[in-house]
């Protein structure tokens, strides 16, 4: 079974349509834990990036010779295998990112996302067509990732990527740990009535 | 009222017959010592001492077991009027799940003793701090997926607490001895990741098939939710926790039993909520998963109010 969707549409559609965050809500756990600035959604929506394409892919190429009853925890190896790369490589590289990070690096191997993508995009599709839907998909995670950094930064700290920009700080609240799922709640909701609106002037 | 007076005169000195050896064995003249404050360490002595030698800071000389080399200072000793109670204050909080070494000088000859917390109190410490107060769902922000996923009914939210707490339990018990005696002694750390999640899928997969053929009826019950529990951050989060920590066999079992637990309490929690929800009059646009994070964001400024709670 092959997709009918050019390449350029899987990749729109991770980002928008079926965004990881807004739309899927999967992955949360970083999107609440993390997301307080934007270089932090940045450097961990590049890792995901990273592990989405390289384990649809490896996924894609072998999918013939797993073995449907143990197909889950081939999929969750081969992530782990991945995870473990991107984990070693950025502690050795990128170390004051990584500890920033902390435990949520080594998560990614339990993140909804990416194995649901296995299970419904890359055990079925052409590798090429994973190589696309993975890029669509990682970009889309670190664009729901940025955009909630962006805001919780520029409202908690009135900074964004570290520059001052606001010369205040409008609402220390957004930057406090729990303010993530007030965040994620608010902007899901906004999305939603964007959306609806939307909807109905395209009708009119 | 004399033979009263006898009476409970004869009670008092065959009470302290009995304790004198108890006394004596245990190094004549301090008799109790324990943790105050987070800060402090308090000591009884069996008799008054004078302030110049039980209320003087220099004469105490203080360690953790594990480095004699560190020490820690005393900033200041209260002696108590009878000179019977001396408490040591520190200038920075002791990590009380260690066991202090404490020697004394001035009193004739040096006295050492140790003081530590209860074992059980430790452990049961663990627990609570893993349900309550450090909840993986509320204060760590893991197992978002799957704990917004199954929170819309009452009974899918205990089904899926019970199943995850066993499989919890199982996993965190073999990555235990995975990590103890086959990571640690061949250095194979890099592969934690890779063994603690093999390790969870195995254990879905095996409890997947063995509950299938041994007992459908439970296995209609709880099976779907099998699936979603290795989707869940918190049941690699605990393994990773415990190899950090290098916790031993019965911390892992409690923190792994209150990790289940927390979650289960949170859905629990979250589907009650959820079920009114549904009757409330909310904004179209934040239906469903929008106003359910709005909840869970007020449940995790509620949960914050568990953190300094110190009970053991």
């Amino acid at each position: 079974m092959a997709t009918d969707k050019t390449n350029l549409q899987l990749v729109t559609n991770g980002i928008l349509n079926e965004n990881p965050i807004f739309r899927l809500v999967l992955s949360m756990c970083p999107a609440v834990g993390i997301s307080t600035t934007v270089m932090n959604g940045f450097m961990l929506g590049i890792a995901v990036l990273f592990v989405q394409v390289f384990s649809s892919c490896t996924i894609a190429i072998f999918k013939d010779k797993i073995h449907p009853r143990i197909r889950i925890p081939t999929y969750t190896l081969t992530i782990a295998t991945w995870v473990t790369v991107i984990d070693m490589v950025l502690a050795a590289y990128l170390p004051e990112a990584y500890a920033k990070m902390g435990i949520f690096i080594k998560l990614i191997v339990a993140f909804a996302i990416i194995t649901m993508r296995l299970e419904m995009f890359a055990g079925k599709e052409s590798v090429t067509a994973s190589f696309w839907d993975g890029i669509g998909m990682g970009l889309g995670f670190m664009f729901g990732m940025m955009a909630l950094g962006f805001v919780r930064e520029l409202l908690g700290l009135g900074t964004v990527l570290g520059y001052d920009v606001l010369g205040f700080k409008p609402l220390l609240f957004f930057i406090l740990p729990f303010a993530g799922f007030f965040c994620v709640g608010l902007m899901m909701g906004f999305f939603n009535y964007i959306e609806a609106r939307y909807r109905r002037a395209k009708r009119a | 009222m004399k033979t009263i007076l006898m009476t409970r005169r004869v009670l008092l000195a065959a009470m302290l017959c009995l304790l004198v050896p108890a006394l004596a064995w245990a190094g004549n003249l301090i008799s109790g010592q324990r943790f105050g404050a987070d800060n402090e360490i308090v000591v009884t002595f069996s008799e008054p001492l004078a302030p110049a030698v039980a209320g003087e800071a220099a004469n105490y000389s203080v360690h953790e077991e594990a480095d004699p080399d560190i020490r820690l200072a005393v900033a200041e000793v209260a002696l108590s009027e009878d000179g019977r109670t001396a408490t040591l204050k520190f200038a920075e909080p002791l990590n009380t799940v260690k066991t202090h070494v404490v020697s004394m000088a001035g009193a004739g000859a040096a006295e050492t003793f140790r003081v530590s917390k209860s074992y059980l109190g430790y452990l049961l410490g663990i627990l609570v701090s893993a349900l309550l107060i450090n909840n993986f769902v509320f204060t760590k922000y893991l197992g978002l997926c799957v704990f917004f996923g199954t929170s819309k009914r009452k009974d899918t939210a205990k089904g899926m607490g019970i199943t995850f707490t066993i499989v919890m339990v199982a996993s965190a018990i073999m990555s235990w001895f995975f990590y103890q005696f086959i990571l640690k002694p061949f250095d194979l750390n890099f592969l934690q990741i890779v063994i603690f999640i093999g390790l969870v899928s195995l254990t879905v997969q095996a409890v997947d098939t063995v509950l299938r053929k041994v007992n459908p009826a439970l296995f209609n019950a709880f099976g779907v939710y099998l699936v979603l529990v290795i989707a869940n951050c918190v049941i690699l989060a605990v393994p990773l926790i415990l190899a950090d920590n290098e916790y031993n066999f019965f911390e892992t079992v409690m923190l792994a039993l209150g990790a289940g637990g927390g979650f289960m309490l949170a859905l629990y929690l979250m589907s009650s909520v959820r079920e009114r929800m549904e009757l409330a009059n909310v904004p179209r646009a934040f239906k469903g998963v929008p106003i359910a994070f709005i909840v869970a964001g007020q449940f995790a400024l509620a949960f914050l109010g568990f953190s300094g709670l110190n009970i053991f």
